[in-house]
């Protein structure tokens, strides 16, 4: 894949710019071009919007069989984040024993490694979750 | 001169015991750690590397300082295991802590001082006007080849550093001591650096170390005693104890912001952790002296005042933060250094 | 509209067909349909087939004429269309053809799906699998595919209870209606101990609650009603057929515990096939983890949410049950070639419902319902059959 469509995402993945409806006000991430709830009318009247980057574990999984990018570095936990803007998303939670990941638990956006291309391709950053202090 | 308007530090969760380096090369732990005084060192998760430390730390160091990103007109990151050989880490930092697009931004490398360099040329840019404000990181993720020397200490950690005005200590002064001299080296496309031996010692760290320390004292007439804290570029736990003594410093000056027994030898970390540390615990008026260096090699020194200011903001608790830790075995730190090919 | 039905079926060993192409297994299911129905190639009008990713598996799009070139039908120059929603694009492309038919704009409509997964080798499969899932917010992160299902696994067991074993039971279930099934890829029967004690893949989905990796075809003839009676006096109409989609990623839905694209599928066509869940003789539903058969039967109505992995451990969707589900086996054990999963579905349904499913035959079979659902629940396509 071509650096550019990693490069463009850069805003959202290294620091959780999502949208805010400007008619509704509410909050998504992953960016979106119009609100659901308020369609056509929100076309135009979305507005960035930084998380927190604080939230709680809704569900999660632990990989044991990772696809090709993430060869090595299984066993990984990913889950699905409520996060205190009321949107979910999905990101792994590092830095803690995985026995210990519960639904319910309250974590915060670090910034981690996320993949590569390759060894001598660009190194792709971005968002991931740990326990909140 | 210049202040330090914010610090951040960051050392990844993970540790590995001298002991299990040590069972593993058939050497005895004791006696490793006793002649190093290093008892463990910190591990990077494979997910960490000289990038994302050194955002970490950038962004407790915003934070803590409650500054405008946009007004950092200056990041620069030392180091010498940046992720990208040609790419700068500094721009990661950048768009990480929102800073860009109106800054200057460079990866500086010079062994294990490229962080305090980058720290001078940020007081520089503060002093001439051309920045507000300019932050500079030291971070490293130490590489060593399994089985060398160097695998009991090499670690990962780094600190950042935001410079300008109305602070919480002021830079009043600082100098570097420069010879080319090969002590520690790594050749370009190699995974592991190569040293001198016991040429690393005194002819490469202790004689620049105690050339700039003095150098620095000189220059502003004080004395070992008039600092209640002393920081000294780590490679191991004895060689700041001895560079200390040697200079007329005292044990209890420089406790505080010894970090290496605990986490090892962060590199281009190491002496700007060993100042967050102590700006963990300063208090105002609190004289500092910190002395990096760099192999091949360097030593930049630092006199700085602890202002009232520092009594205002969260304090980074860098120990509490090395304190949350979690043991590794010898075959899991192959695995997050990504060894097994 | 016009009533359709369907008035051939035939499908393909599923398997690992390591001496099979992608164009061996179209030729194949489509001359089995064509038998079966005994339909001559001048009769067809079109053809729609379902794959989800041919050009990543065998590296080749552009399959519909390549369907028609197999077939030997170059010549009439007939229209076919290529129909791809990752898992339900056998399903969508039923969904397409059943329009063509009921609209007048063609009379006999061949509908295919193939997918011939075993040409690429490593996690090579997972990562083309894993494009069904959102590749810039879900994959990118290190989501697979399983991930996604065990996410909902996890939520699932959270919020009702619902347990490990429970989820073991579909799979045992399902390989045991599969032992049945010639065609099936897995004919073994299994334990609920065996499911536990295979690998991990995502906790709590463990190998055997996975379906596996699968080359396959199949392929259904469709007809107008009223010209049916022609080619077999063993008609089955197409009651309903109702497709819905919903967020390509999970994280962007409103519930975890249920496809919604599924639930809104599902009581479109009971509307228009003007039954409810209970008058429904049996389901094949699209079991591509055992969690997906538990939350499927809740999203159609055959138990209450939450209530799915008691149902199955009490028997209500076994063979003998109240509302036998998967009798072929499933994806789970009969194998899941992805685009040619939801066509081989209503192969099962059609062979029920004609009293041809020998072994696993349901008694008095009248009405079936197949239930085929592309990604982590984006796509869902529901149809009932009626056999007249």
């Amino acid at each position: 894949m071509g650096v550019a469509r990693y490069w463009r995402e850069i805003p959202h993945r290294y620091n959780l710019i999502g949208k805010k409806c400007g008619v509704c006000g509410k909050v998504y991430f992953p960016p979106r071009s119009i609100c659901p709830d308020c369609r056509r009318k929100s076309a135009g009247k979305m507005e960035d919007y930084k998380l927190k980057g604080s939230g709680t574990v809704e569900s999660f999984s632990i990989i044991h069989v990772p696809p090709p990018e993430f060869e090595g570095k299984s066993p990984y936990a990913v889950a699905l984040i409520k996060m205190d803007e009321g949107c979910y998303l999905t990101g792994q939670i590092v830095d803690c024993d995985l026995k210990d990941i519960h639904i319910g638990m309250r974590v915060e956006a670090c910034f981690r490694r996320i993949q590569e291309d390759g060894k001598r391709g660009a190194i792709y950053y971005g968002y991931k979750f740990r326990k909140a202090e | 001169m210049a202040d330090i308007v914010g610090y951040g530090a960051y050392v990844p969760r993970y540790r590995i015991k001298v002991d299990e380096i040590a069972r593993i090369w058939g050497r005895d732990g004791k006696s490793v750690s006793s002649g190093l005084y290093v008892f463990e060192k910190s591990v990077p998760a494979m997910d960490e590397d000289t990038a994302t430390i050194s955002v970490e730390s950038a962004r407790k160091a915003v934070k803590q300082s409650k500054i405008n990103p946009a007004d950092i007109g200056a990041i620069y990151v030392g180091s010498e295991s940046h992720p990208y050989a040609v790419k700068p880490t500094a721009t990661i930092v950048a768009e990480a802590i929102e800073a860009t697009p109106v800054l200057t931004a460079a990866d500086y490398e010079f062994a294990c001082k490229a962080g305090t360099a980058g720290m001078q040329n940020c007081i520089a840019l503060v002093e001439s006007k051309m920045i507000k404000y300019g932050m500079a990181i030291g971070t490293d993720v130490a590489q060593a080849a399994p089985g060398d020397a160097l695998e009991y200490t090499a670690a990962a950690g780094g600190s950042a550093f935001i410079i300008g005005r109305d602070g919480i200590a002021e830079i009043n002064e600082t100098v570097s001591f420069t010879t080319d001299t090969p002590d520690f080296w790594r050749r370009e496309g190699e995974p592991y650096p190569g040293h001198g031996e016991r040429f690393t010692g005194e002819p490469a760290y202790f004689k620049h170390i105690t050339n700039a320390a003095k150098m620095l004292m000189e220059k502003i007439g004080t004395k070992p005693s008039d600092y209640d804290f002393a920081v000294f570029h780590q490679p191991n736990g004895k060689f700041p104890l001895r560079v200390a003594k040697k200079l007329g410093f005292e044990r209890k000056q420089i406790e505080d912001g010894l970090l290496c027994p605990i986490i090892g030898n962060t590199y281009s970390g190491s002496s700007l952790l060993g100042l967050s540390a102590v700006l963990d615990v300063a208090k105002p008026g609190h004289r500092i002296i910190v002395v990096s260096y760099g192999s091949g090699a360097g030593s930049d020194a630092f006199d700085i005042t602890v202002k009232d200011k520092i009594e205002e903001v969260e304090r980074i608790g860098v120990k509490k933060m090395i304190e949350s830790k979690e043991y590794v075995d010898y075959g899991t730190y192959m695995k997050f250094r990504g060894e097994f090919k | 509209m016009r009533e359709v039905a369907i008035i051939g079926i035939g499908m393909t060993q599923f398997g690992e067909l390591w001496e099979k192409s992608f164009r061996d297994l179209v030729a194949e299911a489509g001359i089995k349909a064509i038998s079966d129905a005994g339909i001559e190639g001048e009769k067809i009008d079109a053809m729609y087939i379902g794959g989800m990713s041919t050009g990543r598996f065998i590296g080749q799009e552009h399959v519909a004429p390549l369907a028609v070139e197999v077939a030997g039908l170059q010549d009439l120059h007939i229209p076919a269309v290529r129909v791809e929603a990752a898992c339900a694009s056998g399903g969508v492309a039923m969904h397409q053809a059943y329009i063509a038919v009921a609209s007048g704009m063609y009379d006999f409509v061949v509908v295919g799906g193939a997918e011939k997964m075993t040409d690429v080798v490593g996690g090579e499969a997972t990562n083309i699998l894993a494009s069904a899932a959102d590749r810039e917010w879900e994959a990118f992160f290190g989501a697979t595919f399983p991930g996604l299902y065990a996410l909902m696994a996890k939520y699932h067991m959270h919020k009702y209870g619902t347990t490990q074993e429970q989820l073991a039971m579909v799979a045992v279930k399902n390989h045991y209606n599969g032992s049945m099934n010639p065609k099936a890829q897995f004919k073994r029967k299994i334990t609920v101990e065996d499911v536990l004690k295979s690998p991990m893949v995502a906790e709590p989905l463990h190998l055997l609650d996975c379906s596996p990796i699968t080359d396959g075809a199949s392929a259904v003839i469709l007809a107008p009603l009223d010209k049916a009676k022609e080619y077999t006096d063993k008609i089955v109409k197409i009651k309903a057929s109702a497709l819905a989609c919903d967020t390509l990623s999970l994280h962007g839905r409103k519930r975890f515990d249920s496809l919604p694209a599924a639930v809104h599928a599902g009581k479109k066509a009971y509307e228009m096939a003007e039954i409810k869940p209970e008058d429904v003789d049996l389901a094949e539903v699209h079991d591509c983890f055992t969690i997906a058969e538990i939350i499927a039967i809740e999203d159609l109505g055959f138990v209450e949410k939450g209530k799915g992995g008691k149902a199955t451990e009490e028997g209500l969707t076994s063979l003998n049950g109240e509302i036998p589900v998967n009798t072929s086996g499933g994806l789970k054990s009969k194998g899941h070639p992805v685009g040619a999963t939801g066509i081989a579905q209503i192969n099962e349904i059609v062979l029920q419902l004609r009293g041809e499913a020998e072994q696993r035959q349901i008694k008095d079979a009248k009405i079936g319902l197949a239930h085929n659902v592309g990604g982590s629940g984006g796509t869902a396509v529901v149809h009932i059959l009626e056999v007249v």
